[in-house]
C-alpha cells in the first residue's frame, strides 16, 4: 500500500510516493539517497541509524517512514555548516572518536540532541546519554572525550 | 537461514506487506479491530512490534496507527488517580511533572528501561502490552495497585496490571480490544523499583523488584506490596512476603524474613543471562535493599 509522503529532511522538504511498509531509515538510504545513517542490528538496539525527530534521538529503523512524515527530521549530513564540520563532528575527528566509522553517525546525532538539551553535562551524563549507542572498535573513551570538547566549543560559540 | 523446521522466525527480515490505517478516533480504532480481529494490530510506539514483524513472529496485514489519535497522549490527574494515555512515550512520562511529584518510582523506572532513542519514542501501554515477564514498567505499575483501561466494541474495562500479562507474550487483551490508558490510585506511600542488569545500562533486566510501603503514625508499617519481574512467566506479587511486613515495625530480621520468603516465591528459570539460584538469591538481596532504600527516605 503506496502513499504520497512529504519529509522535511535538513531543512530541505521532500515528496515522493512510499510504501507503508518501509521505514524511516530505509527511505533515507534508498529513497533520498541519505547514506550517512548506517543500518547496523535494524531492531532499535546499536543506535546506528539514530536520527533526530523534532529534537528527540531516535532509531529510525522504528519508524514507519509514514509516521516520520511531516516531522522535522535531522541526519548527520545536515549538520555541517557552510562546508565546515559542526563542533561536534570535529571534536570526534581531533579526539579520534572515529575507527571504522560505522557507529559514528548515529553517536553523533544523540550527541547533538543530548548536548541541545544539556550544554554542560558532566561525564557520567553524556554516558548515560550514549548508552543506546554502541561502538566495538573504540571503548568509548575518545567518543566522550569528544563529546565533552564538543560541549565546551559549542557553549564558547554561544558566548561570541 | 532457516532452521531444521524450515522456520525463519529469528532471522531478520524488511517489513512484510501491510496497510496502515489511520483512525482518528478510538472508537475508530475499535471498529477495526472488530472488523479485522487477528489480521490488525495496533501500532502506537512501534518499537516492539516492528521487531515482531521483522522476525516474521507476527504478521497482521493492517497496522492500526493509532500515534495520530492526539487525544491519547496525555498524563493528567482526575479525581484521586493519575491517568496515563496510550500514546504518552517514556520520555513523555518521565518529564511529567505529574509523575514526578506523585509517583517518583515511576520517573525512575523510567530511566533504567532501554536507550535514549527508544524513549523518545516507545510507549509504557505498549510496552505492557508486548507482555514480556522482565517488562520494566510492569513490577513498579503493579506495586502502585495500577490498572489497565481497555475499550473494545461493546463494553469498557479495567484489568490490573498483575492482571493484564497472561503470559509470556500475551497480554489479556481480545483481538478487537484496545488498551487505552493506565490508571494508578494517588496514595500517600513510598515505592522504589530495583533492576539487576548484565550491563550498566540498556539491558534487560535479569531481576527487577519493585516494592511499595506505607506506615502510620508510629512507624509501623501499614501497607506493603512487593512485586517481582523477569523471575516467573508474569510480573506478579510477593503476596506470602508482603504479609510479612503488614502490622510490623520494620527492623532487619522483619525485612530479612521478608526478602527470603520473596525470593521463595520466585520462579526464575536458567537462560543465557543467567540462572535461577543466582536470580533467586537476588530476588533476596535486591527486596532488602529496595525496603532499606525506602526506610532511608530517599
Amino acid at each position: 500500500m503506496k502513499q504520497i509522503m512529504r519529509f522535511t529532511i535538513n531543512g530541505v522538504t521532500y515528496e515522493e510516493n512510499i510504501d507503508h511498509r518501509r521505514t524511516l531509515l530505509e527511505v533515507l538510504r534508498d529513497q533520498f539517497g541519505l547514506l550517512g545513517t548506517h543500518k547496523g542490528c535494524d531492531e532499535g538496539h546499536c543506535g546506528a541509524c539514530t536520527v533526530i525527530i523534532d529534537g528527540d534521538p531516535v532509531n529510525s529503523c522504528q519508524i514507519l517512514a509514514v509516521d516520520a512524515a511531516g516531522k522535522n527530521i535531522k541526519t548527520i549530513e545536515g549538520l555541517e555548516r557552510d562546508g565546515v564540520l559542526h563542533p561536534i563532528q570535529q571534536a570526534f575527528v581531533d579526539s579520534g572518536a572515529i575507527q571504522c566509522g560505522f557507529c559514528t553517525p548515529g553517536m553523533i546525532m544523540t550527541a547533538k540532541a543530548f548536548l541541545d538539551k544539556n550544554p554542560n553535562p558532566t561525564t557520567d551524563e553524556i554516558k548515560y546519554a550514549i548508552h543506546g549507542n554502541l561502538c566495538r572498535c573504540t571503548g568509548y573513551k575518545q567518543i566522550v572525550d569528544a563529546i565533552e570538547w564538543a560541549a565546551a566549543a559549542m557553549r564558547e560559540e554561544e558566548l561570541r | 537461514m532457516c532452521n531444521a523446521a524450515g522456520n525463519t522466525a529469528g532471522r531478520l527480515h524488511r517489513l512484510p506487506e501491510i496497510e496502515c490505517l489511520f483512525p482518528k478516533t478510538v472508537e475508530e480504532a475499535v471498529s477495526v479491530l472488530e472488523k479485522h480481529k487477528d489480521s490488525a494490530k495496533i501500532l502506537a510506539g512501534g518499537t516492539d512490534i516492528l521487531n515482531k514483524m521483522k522476525r516474521r513472529t507476527l504478521v497482521p496485514k493492517y497496522l492500526v496507527n493509532i500515534k495520530s489519535i492526539e487525544s491519547l497522549k496525555y498524563v493528567k490527574v482526575v479525581d484521586n488517580e493519575l491517568h496515563i494515555g496510550a500514546n504518552a512515550t517514556y520520555n513523555f512520562i518521565q518529564q511529567s511533572k505529574e509523575v514526578n511529584d506523585l509517583f517518583p518510582m515511576l520517573a525512575e523506572t523510567v530511566l533504567m528501561i532501554a536507550t535514549p532513542q527508544i524513549r523518545s519514542t516507545g510507549t509504557m501501554l505498549g510496552n505492557l502490552c508486548n507482555a514480556v515477564p522482565s517488562a520494566d514498567s510492569a513490577p513498579p505499575l503493579i506495586a502502585l495497585g495500577a490498572k489497565i483501561k481497555v475499550k473494545g466494541p461493546e463494553k469498557e474495562r479495567e484489568i490490573m496490571v498483575e492482571d493484564f500479562i497472561t503470559s509470556p507474550h500475551i497480554c489479556a487483551l481480545e483481538p478487537d480490544e484496545i488498551a487505552v490508558e493506565i490508571t494508578i490510585p494517588i496514595q500517600a506511600g513510598r515505592g522504589k523499583y530495583i533492576k539487576h542488569m548484565l550491563r550498566a545500562e540498556g539491558d534487560l533486566a535479569l531481576v527487577g523488584v519493585a516494592v511499595y510501603l506505607n506506615f502510620d503514625a508510629n512507624s509501623v508499617c501499614s501497607e506493603a506490596k512487593i512485586a517481582l519481574g523477569a523471575v516467573a512467566p508474569t510480573p506478579f506479587r510477593a503476596r506470602k512476603a508482603e504479609k510479612l511486613l503488614i502490622g510490623k515495625t520494620l527492623d532487619s530480621s522483619v525485612i530479612e524474613a521478608a526478602a527470603c520468603a520473596a525470593s521463595e516465591e520466585a520462579r526464575p528459570i536458567d537462560d543465557i543471562r543467567s540462572t535461577a539460584e543466582y536470580r533467586s538469591e537476588m530476588v533476596k538481596v535486591l527486596t532488602i535493599r529496595a525496603i532499606n532504600n525506602i526506610l532511608k527516605g530517599e
